[in-house]
């Protein structure tokens, strides 16, 4: 269980995290979704107790992150698969890290086997690729079976195998009862790993949500139609009013925003226009979470108005 | 029948639960660094380097002061032992360098938060790269010294300017060189946990070890005599040296004291940043 309360990090002058405040529970799998540059690195590391935060709090499993008698048990986390010194061994690496906590050598085995690393665990690890690196990584946040797990951009770099591998991965620490937050700038690949959805924007909070239901509700509002008619200038009046807007394609189709296709096809039936094509076109994820950030872009740039605009004007 | 899709999946397996008593002691976090220390290619160089400059400039010193062997009154100010540790100069740079790399090589790569993240409080991390850091290089350091002691005896003994490990002062001598250089690793440890970059860590190294006193011999009269015998180096060497010379240098183990004192400093407030602060 994480818990983040009102949480605020500045760097000198910049604001990368800003009252933020929500909860991660056990035994789902929990995405942390938000462009590049949103906060999300800045969150995990105030939750791995690496950053202090400036003002606001965060609790793992109940107690602040940097006050567990067993760090490795209670919280494991990956930021950087690069972290490694470049010429120690993967082995030598999580051993290093398994005597901190008194963690047995037949259990970093355990991991590297679990992460498939058997066969490069004897080789330095600042030679491994990418993908090898996030396994390593991934290893290291595992080591002390840890309640709670914390794994920023775990399917960076690997291969489609890879990402099959840590989607089941994920899962099962779920299904086991563990807290499972993972980042990642991609709204597809958090659809297809996680069940539980917080988005954040410009370091503030833009929803908290199942993964379903952000997608229930972000696709509808998201949802365009394109028709072609006998008499398009026709049809184009007639589907207009305050919460319709039509606009022409450059292929001659008008594109009907804030209307189901059903009723776009029943309005020209009804006035004797014959439709050639009919399509809902679905806006991907991806479009639907750009447009939440985009808000959360805005948002910031308005709430400072330049020189001379009075807010009325920003509005 | 052949088990190829689970073959070719290398992560297939689950990660299994893991139920043994875990917790965090500064015994262990020691035992983590001496496995970091050992398992750390450029660590051994370090030492390796270190032991070579103390044994080969030693050897090097001691022929060429046996090539034009001390006259008349300069006998008697003839330190035999001084010219066979002179290798301690030069391998200052090396544990030096090793202590400020120990720590800035982690901030470098990102381990760091790796290592606090299993070490939350953090600072038993910073005392068991000490503990360890000091311990290797002594322990490389006393055979060295010896080594060096015993192998420029001999050349000098040829000439009869040799000294017998027996004379008071020597033994603590070649055991302060060994002391010496550990606390010099430690400066730099300090020094490269408070900085944070290898660079940085270095040339403050650099600075106070051989720029400061470069700059005191600049002082006026015997200003620089006063000044300099506090310097973390040249305080630090009485340790080394069996007779130091009072106008230039503290006693030995006041001397050493000083130079502890220093680097205990430097790596209290390197503490106290670590603690605090962001990783």
């Amino acid at each position: 269980m994480i818990e983040i309360n009102a949480l605020t990090k500045r760097y000198g002058a910049t604001t990368a995290v800003s009252g933020l405040t929500f909860t991660v529970r056990p035994g789902v799998v929990t995405g942390f979704l938000g462009p590049n540059g949103a906060g999300k690195t800045t969150t995990m590391r105030m939750i791995l107790g690496l950053d202090e935060p400036t003002s606001g709090s965060v609790t793992v499993n109940g107690r602040p992150p940097r006050t567990h008698a067993a760090p490795l048990r209670e919280l494991g986390g990956m930021l950087d698969p690069r972290a490694v010194h470049p010429t120690r061994s993967a082995y030598h690496h999580l051993l290093a890290l398994a005597q901190t906590n008194g963690i047995r050598r037949s259990r970093v085995d355990e991991v590297i086997d679990a992460v498939g690393l058997r066969e490069a665990a004897g080789r330095s690890a600042g030679k491994f690729s990418l993908g090898m690196g996030q396994r390593l990584g991934i290893a290291a946040a595992l080591l002390g079976d840890p309640a709670t797990v914390v794994l920023d951009e775990p399917v960076n770099g690997l291969d489609v195998e890879g990402i099959r591998w840590i989607r089941t991965l994920l899962a099962d620490l779920a299904a086991r009862g563990k807290t499972v937050f993972v980042s990642s700038h991609l709204m597809s690949e958090i659809a297809q790993t996680a069940t539980h959805l917080i988005v954040i924007g410009r370091g503030r909070l833009i929803a908290d949500t199942s993964v379903s239901e952000f997608i229930a509700a972000a696709a509808p509002a998201a949802a365009r139609v394109r028709v072609r008619s006998s008499d398009q200038d026709a049809l184009a009046a007639l589907l207009r009013s305050p919460e319709v807007t039509v606009e022409a394609a450059d292929d001659g189709a008008l594109i009907v925003s804030g209307l189901p296709a059903g009723h776009v096809g029943a309005a020209a039936g009804s006035a004797g226009i014959t439709v050639l094509e009919l399509v809902t076109e679905q806006a991907s994820l991806e479009d639907a979470f750009v447009d939440l950030t985009q808000d959360a872009v805005e948002f910031r740039a308005n709430s400072r108005p330049p020189a001379g605009l009075t807010m009325e004007e920003t509005k | 029948m052949t088990t190829w899709t689970h073959d070719r999946s290398p992560g297939a397996a689950a990660v299994p639960a893991y139920a043994q008593p875990q917790k965090v002691t500064q015994a262990r976090v020691l035992r983590s660094e001496l496995t970091k220390l050992r398992t750390q290619p450029s660590a051994f160089w370090a030492l390796a380097a270190a032991a070579v400059a103390i044994i080969g400039f030693g050897i090097l010193y001691s022929l060429l002061t046996a090539a034009r062997p001390p006259h008349g009154a300069a006998v008697a100010a003839f330190d035999p032992a001084a010219v066979s540790l002179a290798g301690v100069q030069l391998a200052q740079i090396a544990a030096g360098v090793l202590g400020v790399l120990l720590i800035t090589s982690e901030y470098a790569s990102g381990l760091i938060r790796a290592s606090f993240a299993a070490v939350p409080r953090r600072l038993p991390v910073l005392w068991g790269k000490a503990a360890t850091l000091a311990a290797a290089t002594a322990a490389v350091s006393l055979p060295a010294a010896a080594a060096a002691f015993w192998a420029g005896q001999a050349i000098l003994g040829r000439h009869h300017l040799a000294v017998h490990l027996t004379h008071p002062g020597v033994t603590r001598a070649v055991a302060g060189s060994a002391l010496y250089l550990a606390v010099a690793a430690l400066l730099g440890l300090g020094l490269g946990a408070l900085l944070r970059s290898t660079a940085g860590g270095i040339s403050a190294l650099f600075g106070l070890l051989f720029a400061l006193p470069i700059v005191a011999g600049f002082l006026p009269g015997n200003w620089a005599g006063e000044v300099g015998k506090y310097l973390p180096a040249t305080a630090g060497q009485a340790v080394t040296t069996v007779h130091p010379d009072p106008a230039t240098s503290l006693a030995p183990w006041t001397g050493f004291g000083v130079f502890c004192l220093y680097t205990a400093v430097v790596l209290g407030i390197a503490a106290l940043r670590m603690r605090r602060g962001d990783a």
